[in-house]
């Protein structure tokens, strides 16, 4: 213990957490005032409400302490974050708890502004000023050690990352790969300091912990503060309306980069596209590098499962799509000619049946739905018998909102007039579009997995049981982004053998023939689809279904078995 | 050949004078335009055909014969559903295609 209350080798920390600080509050005010007026109003109102409030204080304990998602993740991960963050954080929280029960400082007569000073360093250079009590010593050491094995863990992924089950890591720049050698080097030097008490090793602390503070605002290491403001902001149900401002800006910079989209994205099967994944789309965007960031968003197929396995649940879909719209293309669409357009002989059956493109490309499977619903003696009309007008996702894709506008309006025009209750769809493109987009108080939207699922429930539709062996495919469209797993599933079972893909649910991997990208070749499309029927065909599967014409048009390329939509094999085993 | 006889104007194009930029800029961004066989697939699905005279078939003929204007117009009524791209029989990415014409 040394009796004084200051040396100078805390100030490069001192200076290092007073710049940090001031940058996130002036970041803070930045990212709030950037929101649009009406978000902001909704941001407050979420901070008071008491079921957002409580969703905030959850994902803030469970993600931003005890990264519970890196855990369900990869539990190695897990340890490794857990060791190195909240041991850091117990360490300055015991630190600050040990200050307290210090008070007043023995032997020392200190005064006035002398009496506050050691409340900035001592917690964190505690072992260099005071002796620490038994108990605390022994926790400060557990928790240091603990560190330190999680910054083992680290070394060995950067080194062989297949040890700890990652196959591909990011590749950072000099500042990215210059603050976590900072980083990693913080807490040996820390227990060296503490057990020899050598000044050098004192003054290497805290040189390194000012290092790490002064580059944190221009690395990943940014997600630590921001991670925080951005669960708040995710919990108001905000949605992110320019790429790099406001809450966009807020994920941007709460981004780790941890790199576990990159296995996860279809992409990545070519290694030329792991670059276009959305850690590195996040970094582009945060770089500032508009051109390629405006590449990567028009290569992702916006299947979702980037934002299915990010631990910090980062939107990136959505920001790739504001990305897009930024960027328009100058097509200076005219749709008029859709105002003069009706179809012919309608009826106003309570039931109506819209195909959608990509079902007329695949008649088979309208004709298995025609099948199905005369089989339960349900009155429908369909809607788009002779062609149909666009559902306006496609339009949408391609970041042109206003001009996907006419399209929706014409189809809400038609289908409010045909006085239908319920709309069913067997496309997810168009039930993705129509359930977010469109306007349709009073009618049920569903897709005709869900709709074949309750004719069946409630005994409208009687199905013989075979023992052939289906696996299901979740198109991205249904399964990610509105969680259809379960009637799909359940309509299967009623008709087959339901066996796994290797890969299911939210880590289904999309077929690859998705319209969201505009800049994958077939040839790397081709590559996708390979790897998605190989995982499909996991068990020897005699049959392959899906609910998505275009997964089905996009697998029988490449399949060795069958693939049929879960129409058609419905519509084959009718009673 | 116009000889001044004629009570419509005449409708041929002189191949060595036609501006061909925007065609030539296309083939290099998009080497597959140079595998279509103009088998009319993509014009035979597309959905805005079904109302309007769009065709992506005609929109590269009029491009190669530097109409570009015309083609551009033709484009506006496109909906990019995709359904060209997916059946044309020589994988070439024909959505990207018309959004790069505009570009």
């Amino acid at each position: 213990m040394n009796s004084q209350i200051f040396h100078p080798f805390v100030l490069p920390f001192v200076l290092g957490m007073a710049f940090v600080l001031t940058y996130c509050v002036v970041g803070l005010l930045r990212v709030i005032g950037q929101l649009p007026k009406d978000d902001r109003k909704q941001f407050w109102r979420s901070l008071v409400t008491p079921k957002t409030a409580w969703a905030n204080i959850r994902d803030l304990v469970g993600d931003c302490l005890f990264h519970v998602k890196i855990w369900k993740r990869n539990p190695v991960l897990g340890y490794m974050h857990t060791a190195i963050a909240f041991g850091w954080f117990m360490i300055i929280v015991i630190g600050h708890v040990m200050l307290f029960t210090l008070r007043p400082l023995e032997g020392v007569e200190v005064q006035g502004i002398e009496r506050m000073l050691p409340n900035f360093y001592y917690p964190i250079f505690f072992k260099y000023f005071a002796e620490e009590t038994p108990i605390f010593a022994v926790l400060m050491d557990f928790f240091l050690l603990m560190i330190i094995s999680g910054i083992l863990i680290a070394v060995v992924k950067k080194i062989h990352s297949k040890i700890v089950g990652v196959k591909r890591i990011m590749h950072f720049g000099f500042a990215d790969n210059m603050i976590r050698f900072a980083l990693w080097t913080i807490f040996p030097f820390r227990l060296i300091a503490e057990k020899s008490n050598i000044m050098a090793f004192w003054w290497l602390y805290s040189i390194d912990l000012m290092v790490f503070m002064f580059m944190l605002p221009f690395t990943r290491y940014m997600h630590i503060p921001t991670e925080a403001l951005f669960i708040l902001l995710r919990h108001a149900g905000l949605k992110p309306r320019e790429p790099r401002k406001g809450y966009a800006l807020a994920q941007i910079y709460s981004c780790p980069s941890c790199g576990l989209c990159i296995d996860a994205c279809p992409m990545s099967v070519n290694d030329k596209n792991s670059g276009n994944t959305s850690a590195y789309f996040m970094k582009r965007l945060r770089n500032g590098d508009r051109e390629e960031a405006q590449r990567i968003a028009e290569t992702c197929m916006q299947c979702g499962k980037c934002v299915a396995v990010c631990p910090v649940s980062i939107e990136s879909c959505d920001i790739k799509m504001s990305q897009r719209e930024a960027v328009p293309y100058t097509i200076n669409s005219n749709h008029s000619y859709l105002d003069a357009y009706y179809p012919s002989e309608t009826s106003n059956a309570p039931v109506l049946y819209f195909a959608g493109c990509m079902t007329q490309l695949t008649p088979k499977i309208m004709r298995a739905m025609k099948k199905i619903m005369e089989a339960a003696g349900e009155k429908y009309e369909f809607m788009d018998k002779d062609g149909g007008v666009c559902c306006g996702r496609p339009m949408l894709l391609s970041g042109k909102t206003a001009e996907a506008q006419a399209m929706m309006a014409k189809n809400t025009e038609l289908i409010k007039q045909s006085g239908a209750k319920r709309l069913v769809l067997s496309c997810p493109i168009c039930y993705k579009v129509f359930k977010e987009e469109y306007q349709l108080e009073g009618v049920e939207i569903l897709h005709h997995t869900q709709y074949i699922d309750e004719l069946v429930k409630k005994g409208k539709l009687k199905v013989n049981k075979n023992e052939v062996n289906y696996v299901y495919h979740d198109p991205c469209e249904l399964g990610r982004a509105f969680g259809v797993y379960d009637e799909p599933r359940e309509v299967i079972e009623s008709i087959g053998n339901l066996c796994k893909a290797k890969s299911e649910k939210e880590l289904s991997i999309c077929c690859g023939g998705s319209l969201g990208s505009f800049n994958l070749t077939q040839q790397e499309r081709d590559e996708i689809t390979t790897i998605s029927v190989n995982d499909l065909m996991f068990n020897n599967p005699d049959e392959i279904v899906t609910a998505c014409p275009l997964c089905l048009k996009t697998f029988a390329r490449k399949s060795p078995v069958a693939v049929k939509d879960i129409a058609e094999v419905v519509a084959d085993q009718l009673k | 050949m116009d000889f001044g006889f004629c009570l419509s104007p005449s409708s041929h194009v002189k191949m060595d004078s036609v501006d061909l930029t925007t065609f030539n800029r296309l083939k290099e961004t998009n080497p597959d335009i140079n595998t279509c066989i103009a088998c009319g697939s993509c014009t035979a699905t597309c959905t805005a055909g079904h109302f309007t005279e769009m065709s992506f078939r005609r929109i590269l003929l009029m491009l190669q014969r530097g109409k570009e204007d015309e083609a551009k117009k033709m484009i506006q009524r496109c909906m990019l559903c995709g359904k060209c791209t997916l059946v044309c029989p020589r994988g070439i990415n024909i959505r990207k295609i018309l959004l790069d014409i505009t570009r």
